[in-house]
């Protein structure tokens, strides 16, 4: 069997032509500004797709899932529906869904080519301006109907915010059972939505902290396997498993460079403390970049590779450091009233989000790169470890509340925080990028 | 069970355990040595024995929040750690250091490896062959209290000396 994370070579994307009598200026056409401070969920209709029996509403629910945990939309209860859609290449009875206050509606039609393949189409329509505001076609293999859900609702949010979807992504994590003095590990990895759940290790050996590697096939992961505690690679579709780097000491705290040529991370020196050290995965050469009697680890590039941010407690506390991508210019950037650790870079490149513990809580926040503009998202008695949806607005991250970790994920305003149904303990999210 | 049920079918080991628990009254007042426990017999460590250290030694040292300094108390215990291990030299050693939950998960596993590191510095200060001493930190991965307070994390914030190679 290929490997679930293969890129759909099938998917392919076709504009479908507008129906609207005449183009309506852009100003008539609804759109959600994401900046504002307070967004009001833009109601929207998603009728169900027709044809494909039972698929054609599961489409439809998926999409309606994906938009409602965005905290942007508020899909409308189908019951609440006047018109019937039949056609949904027809234009529609606008005023049907103005009465309901509908401001945006999806048709949409599912069914199967004689090939085998799914073919699934959307129309996304402005009900106030009376015109279609975009629609596209995909084929994808039987087996991706959830993908094809949740392209169509990267295009649907795409569309009506501006900016780049984050549903057709996967999230690597940690699934965890058993009682909390001796948890079962086991490396994990799922859609974004909590769908497809598959294990990548059989939780023998304590695994922790996966990263997902720019091109999606690889992921980088610390192990107890040998005994000694080390940073590994994995490729997700063969399995094929490898050490990387030949250290004498534990390595930890991998994250790779942007590029994905590289791999950063701690390595434990003899006296006890730890350093960070990028290692290329080809050369297989390796740099060290800080060189202190301290703890420095958590080590995260920013978008251009041209800068790290990380953890260290050599002024005291554990705080956040910037760095040249080449350790020059080691700088502290967090001065809040607290420690801080974690911290996370975001793929946008203008905030680094990270842990922060103060006052018996753990919080999760973000800061402009330069460490100003700190915002708190969440707060916890226990919680830790954010990790970027792949657009930069929201994040995910595990809380510890009722016996053991669970995912949880925030957009940037902090008022939308959503839990990642699991059916074990999870924790150690790390979000994909788009997949393609 | 295995261990008890080994003992009682040696004679012999049964007279040195007998021995023990006589002479363990007599000279020993740590208060959690297995006799004053009222583990007569069965449960009374042969000197020397990996149990014999858990027991009447004392493997395990506590330290403070986000902290890898030796406190007195377990400068107390490494040192007759160190004794015991001196006098014992068939044993390799493994330091394991560990970390309390209030603490992301990265950061812990540096501050287990440096609690083991100073603990092992401590035990080779003490004339302990740093060859036989290796480090290993499990960060908060591996609680031994598991409450929400800090009961449990003051327990967890630990080194412990485990024994390992040839009569463990």
């Amino acid at each position: 069997m290929r490997s679930f994370l293969k890129p759909l070579l099938t998917i392919a994307a076709m504009a479908l032509g507008m129906t609207a009598a005449a183009p309506l200026p852009a100003w008539a056409l609804v759109e959600l500004n994401v900046n504002k401070g307070n967004v009001e969920p833009l109601p929207i209709a998603i009728t169900d797709f027709q044809g494909g029996d039972a698929l054609g509403a599961e489409i439809s629910d998926i999409v309606s899932a994906d938009l409602k945990r965005s905290g942007l939309f508020a899909p409308i209860d189908k019951s609440a529906f006047i018109e019937k859609i039949s056609n949904p290449d027809a234009q529609p009875r606008f005023d049907d869904w103005k009465v309901i206050n509908a401001q945006a509606l999806v048709t949409g039609s599912v069914g199967k080519e004689a090939d085998g393949r799914i073919r699934a189409q959307y129309r996304l329509w402005d009900t106030f301006a009376g015109q279609q505001m975009s629609g596209e076609q995909f084929f994808a293999n039987d087996a991706n109907t959830r993908r094809v859900a949740h392209i169509i609702a990267d295009a649907i949010y795409e569309r009506l915010t501006g900016e780049k979807g984050y549903f057709d992504t996967r999230v690597v994590f940690i699934d965890e059972s058993g009682a909390k003095n001796a948890r079962k590990k086991r490396l994990a990895i799922m859609d974004q939505d909590g769908a497809n759940v598959r294990y990548l290790s059989d939780g023998r050996a304590i695994v922790l902290t996966p990263r997902f590697s720019p091109n999606r096939q690889e992921i980088t992961y610390m192990s107890y396997e040998s005994g000694q505690p080390k940073v590994y690679l994995l490729q997700i579709e063969t399995g094929q498993r490898e050490l990387v780097g030949n250290f004498p000491g534990m390595t930890f705290a991998p994250r790779f460079s942007p590029d994905g040529q590289k791999v950063i991370m701690s390595l434990l020196r003899d006296d006890g403390n730890s350093n960070i050290f990028a290692m290329d995965l080809r050369s297989r050469s390796t740099t060290r970049l800080t060189n202190s009697t301290a703890i420095d680890t958590s080590p995260s590039y920013s978008p251009d590779g041209s800068k790290v941010v990380f953890t260290s407690d050599r002024g005291g506390r554990a705080q956040i450091y910037v760095m040249g991508a080449d350790g020059s210019g080691q700088t502290r950037i967090s001065f809040g009233d607290g420690v801080y650790s974690t911290p996370v870079w975001s793929p946008r490149g203008d905030l680094i989000a990270f842990t922060k513990q103060t006052g018996g809580e753990f919080q999760i926040g973000v800061m402009k790169t330069d460490g100003s503009g700190e915002r708190i998202l969440s707060s916890g008695f226990q919680q830790e470890g954010p990790t970027w949806a792949p657009n930069g607005r929201v994040l995910m991250f595990f809380r510890d509340a009722n016996g053991g970790p669970k995912l949880v994920s925030v957009d940037l305003t902090g008022r939308n925080e959503q839990s990642i149904p699991t059916s074990n303990f999870a924790s150690d999210p790390a979000w994909s990028p788009l997949l393609e | 069970m295995g261990r008890i049920a080994a003992l009682t079918r040696n004679p012999v080991m049964i007279a040195l355990v007998a021995m023990l628990a006589i002479t363990g009254c007599a000279s020993k007042k740590t208060p959690n040595s297995a006799a004053d426990l009222g583990l007569n017999g069965a449960g009374a460590a042969t000197p020397g024995s990996a149990q014999d250290f858990t027991v009447n030694i004392g493997d395990r040292i506590f330290f403070d929040t986000d902290s890898s300094s030796i406190r007195a108390d377990a400068q107390t215990t490494l040192a007759r750690q160190a004794q015991w291990l001196n006098q014992y030299r068939q044993y390799a050693i493994v330091i394991e250091g560990h970390a309390d939950e209030r603490g992301t998960r990265e950061y812990n596993l540096a501050l287990g490896a440096r609690r083991a590191a100073a603990t092992r510095d401590f035990l080779v200060a003490k004339g302990v062959s740093a060859q036989r001493l290796k480090t290993i930190s499990y960060g908060k991965e591996r609680p031994v209290a598991v409450c929400d307070d800090i009961s449990c994390w003051s327990q967890n914030r630990r080194a412990v000396t485990t024994l390992s190679g040839a009569g463990s």
